[in-house]
């Protein structure tokens, strides 16, 4: 976009605000600005939260973005990586970090997508 | 866990900080900021805005006439350190330190942000260094240790971008770093990483952040380093540090960890302060619950490290004026290369210099309460004002974003079209964000937004007690990993230079252990392109490996050029074989006051024989010199062509102590003759038990002046501290006091 410089127009409605409401309104639009930006950081994740939730559950970095693509393939991420991991270690009875390690080699996944058929939406 | 101390005069051998670096525990969280000291006394003078003094550290060179005083203003001061090899960084650090640096930053290697996890091991960088837990522990150990040496806790400082932000958050939380960048605008606009990934991943890195109590430093000043015309982006810098300011606070971080990273947007031959004071007014007036961490202008910064010094003090000044938290330095040597060792040391000082030099002036001076500067700073915060209102009018920031509303060349409102726009459809990264089922659940601490533990019993507000802690609380969990590549990493590089790091051999260095640069300095008489090609020419002559001009000021079009050209020595030295002259020996200025004043010396002194020099003795006498009469020794002074018998005469006239003769000619070793002669006239005069008699020249040998009968004689390069250390201890041994 080009456009010309309208300041003087467009100040209009803010020339007669005080500094303090002008240092006001300028938080509130800003407030609007970053709400909307939080809420899907709230709804949402991604594959570096998930690989950030695997490594302090104590999973090599190694590993975590094998895990990561695991779940991504079999439609698992809105559990949570971190989720699958745990659940399938309560199922199987293994640490976090084995767990971890089994699913990283490949191993495993079909149980733990099983685990959370009925799940979800 | 720093299990060894350091030693002043010892050299920080790393191969000692990588040993067992498997164990290592970070001894602290957290940011630390210097702590003020009221009306400060140090040497002859109070301070008004310093703090604590280091245990140990290196002054600002004229500190040597103030008792060696080095008082440390209040601002932590920044450098930034990577060379692409941590481990000669790490010596570097220590240099800074004892400069005054206590945050220190390191860049990443280029193109890890757009690396999907962590990297790891030790592998050489390119334009910053590989950001790895290695890397980061062996710094954070090395910095440990180097901290408890000055008496000052020392930030360590890296970056939580990029696709990886989230993963090399947690890292840096459990590595006990203590700042970092994390803006994910700067992700957006520069690095064209998707937005809405971004700013997904940006919660849970800020959350994490906060956890671990990293001061965060945000990415705004990059507008104005990419913008054409950097000041006409003002408004849009106050908006972009207000987004991500505000956003991290709304995480969690709290405010006073979080710092603005901000740079006066002009430079000189621009009326730079005029344009960048309103500016700096505005922005903390707007901004004022949050740090200010002041940097350096770089958009304009050329090739002359003296006009990039100048710059620096005159931001500086903008920062004593308004208010800086952190002082960033920016090595005067960054318009022409990755920053060598003695420019973070310079820039360091640069601002311990402008900072103490200013010491105190805002108890002197303010800023006007109206006229330009006001009018002015109103008008950036209208136009900031306008900036987030068109955002929010167009749908919010993504929309904004896409329409190219960010670095747009012009001064808003006005519009170029020739803003950086970034779709939200696209970018790295795009596709890769997913919405969280009813049933997401991640059992950690720190972890942002929607997380259903209740549905396994757990506890909200505990998430991680579900797996019995993570590696936040329970350090044992960490997954260190040593190296992934045995070519590539810091034992192989170790193995290139171990008779460097051992001591058997030295060659100079800018960056890295023995890479042999040198830099030379040259006035080339002729034009620029001639003066250039002579340089390189010079350069093979003696011998040096890649010679390069790195710097060409124009003297004059034909008259001359100044240029810096650097080059590798490609020989060693051995230490062994130097000859290192003994330090002279002198006394403090406290001994010789004291002793000239409980002890009054008169010394009758001139240029004996027929010898009209007088410069000499000037020096040596003269208080403006640092002559001896400095010490409260009086001096009679005879002048030049002094016959020897006058000088003895003058001796006995005025009782004198001590008898000073100049001898610059040494014809037929006339001057040795003459101090023969004087040594002779005091005994037939009876007064040589009294008197101490000195000799000195230029021609002068201290034995062969001895051999005359005289007391002392002084060579070439003596000073009045040579022969008042002289005076006084041979007044002492003739008392018996020495």
């Amino acid at each position: 976009m080009r456009r010309e410089d309208d300041f003087a127009q467009r100040r209009k409605h803010i020339a007669d605000l005080s500094d303090q409401e002008l240092y006001d309104r300028f938080w509130e639009l800003t407030a609007q600005v970053v709400d909307p930006l939080l809420e899907l950081g709230r709804k949402n994740t991604t594959p570096s939260v998930e690989r950030a939730v695997l490594l302090r559950m104590g999973i090599s970095s190694l590993d975590t973005q094998k895990i990561v693509e695991g779940c991504i393939d079999r439609g698992l991420m809105g559990h949570g990586a971190g989720h699958v991991v745990y659940k399938l270690s309560k199922e199987k009875n293994l640490s976090i970090r084995d767990t971890g390690a089994m699913l990283a080699k490949g191993e495993g996944w079909d149980e733990a997508a099983s685990l959370f058929k009925k799940g979800g939406k | 866990m720093a299990d060894f101390k350091l030693e002043p005069n010892e050299k920080l051998d790393v191969r000692e900080i990588m040993k067992d670096l498997d164990k290592y525990e970070p001894r602290r969280r957290g940011w630390t900021w210097r702590k003020h000291v009221d009306n400060l006394e140090m040497g002859p003078f109070q301070y008004h805005d310093c703090s604590e003094p280091l245990k140990n550290g290196v002054g600002l060179p004229p500190a040597k006439y103030f008792g060696g005083i080095d008082p440390q203003p209040d601002p932590v001061i920044t450098t930034e350190i990577a060379s692409g090899r941590f481990e000669d960084d790490i010596r570097r650090m220590r240099m800074a330190a004892w400069h005054g640096a206590d945050h220190i930053m390191v860049i990443r290697h280029m193109g890890q942000s757009h690396i999907d996890g962590l990297m790891e091991g030790t592998p050489q960088g390119i334009g910053g260094v590989p950001i790895t837990r290695k890397q980061v522990r062996a710094q954070r150990k090395a910095l440990d240790i180097i901290e408890d040496e000055v008496g000052r806790p020392i930030n360590y400082h890296s970056y939580v971008s990029g696709v990886a932000g989230p993963d090399v958050a947690v890292m840096f939380a459990e590595e006990g770093i203590n700042g970092a960048h994390q803006d994910p605008q700067y992700n957006v606009l520069y690095r064209d990483i998707n937005c809405v990934r971004s700013f997904v991943d940006a919660c849970e890195s800020k959350k994490i952040m906060a956890w671990a109590d990293i001061l965060q430093i945000d990415g705004a000043h990059n507008a104005n380093a990419t913008a054409r015309e950097a000041w006409k982006v003002m408004p849009e810098l106050i908006v972009q540090h207000a987004i991500n300011s505000l956003f991290s606070e709304k995480v969690g971080i709290k405010p006073e960890n979080i710092s603005l990273s901000t740079v006066p947007p002009t430079a000189t031959p621009a009326p730079s302060v005029y344009m960048d004071l309103p500016y700096a007014v505005a922005l903390r007036d707007i901004c004022d619950r949050y740090k200010m961490r002041a940097q350096q202008n770089t958009k304009y910064i050329c090739s002359s490290a003296r006009e990039a010094t100048v710059t620096h003090v005159l931001n500086m000044l903008i920062s004593k004026l308004t208010r800086a938290d952190i002082q960033s330095t920016i090595t005067p040597d960054e318009g022409r290369n990755v920053p060598w060792h003695i420019y973070n040391i310079e820039a360091c000082d640069n601002a311990k210099q402008t900072l103490l030099g200013l010491d105190g002036l805002m108890e002197m001076v303010e800023l006007k309460k109206d006229g330009p500067l006001r009018e002015m700073a109103r008008e950036i915060k209208e136009r900031a004002c306008l900036f987030m209102e068109e955002i929010v009018e167009a749908g919010g920031y993504f929309q904004a974003v896409q329409e190219g509303f960010f670095v747009d060349s012009a001064k808003y409102p006005e519009r170029n079209g020739d803003g950086i726009a970034r779709k939200i459809e696209g970018g790295v990264g795009y596709g890769y964000v997913f919405e969280r089922e009813d049933d997401y659940m991640a059992p950690v601490t720190a972890h942002f937004g929607y997380n259903n533990v209740e549905q396994y019993g757990g506890d909200p507000a505990d998430p991680a007690a579900l797996i019995g802690g993570c590696t936040f609380e329970d350090r044992s969990k960490i997954v260190y990993i040593d190296e992934l590549d045995e070519e590539d990493c810091v034992d192989r590089r170790f193995e290139k230079v171990s008779k460097y790091l051992d001591g058997e051999a030295i060659k100079p260095e800018m960056e890295w252990c023995a890479d042999g640069t040198i830099m030379i300095t040259m006035c080339i008489p002729t034009h620029v392109r001639a003066a250039e090609a002579t340089a390189l020419e010079i350069g093979k002559k003696l011998g040096l490996e890649d010679p390069e001009v790195i710097s060409k000021e124009v003297l004059q079009d034909a008259e001359g050029t100044r240029i810096e050209m650097k080059g590798k020595v490609t020989f060693d030295i051995d230490p062994n074989n130097l000859e290192i002259p003994p330090e002279p020996h002198h006394l403090s200025d406290d001994v010789l006051f004291k002793e000239f004043s409980d002890h009054p010396m008169q010394v009758v002194c001139g240029t004996v024989g027929e010898d009209e020099h007088s410069v000499g003795l000037r020096e040596i006498i003269n208080i403006k010199h640092g002559g001896i009469e400095k010490w409260g020794i009086k001096v009679e002074y005879l002048g030049t062509s002094v016959p020897v018998e006058k000088l003895v005469d003058a001796a006995v006239e005025l009782n004198a102590d001590a008898i000073l003769a100049s001898t610059i000619i040494s014809h037929d070793n006339v001057h040795y003759k003459n101090m023969k002669r004087i040594n002779e006239l005091a005994i037939e005069k009876g007064i040589r038990d009294k008197v101490i008699i000195a000799a000195g020249g230029t021609q002068v040998v201290p034995e062969e002046a001895r051999n005359t009968g005289i007391d002392e004689g002084f060579g070439r390069d003596s000073h009045g501290i040579d022969v008042a250390t002289f005076l006084a201890e041979e007044a002492m041994r003739r008392r018996g006091d020495l």
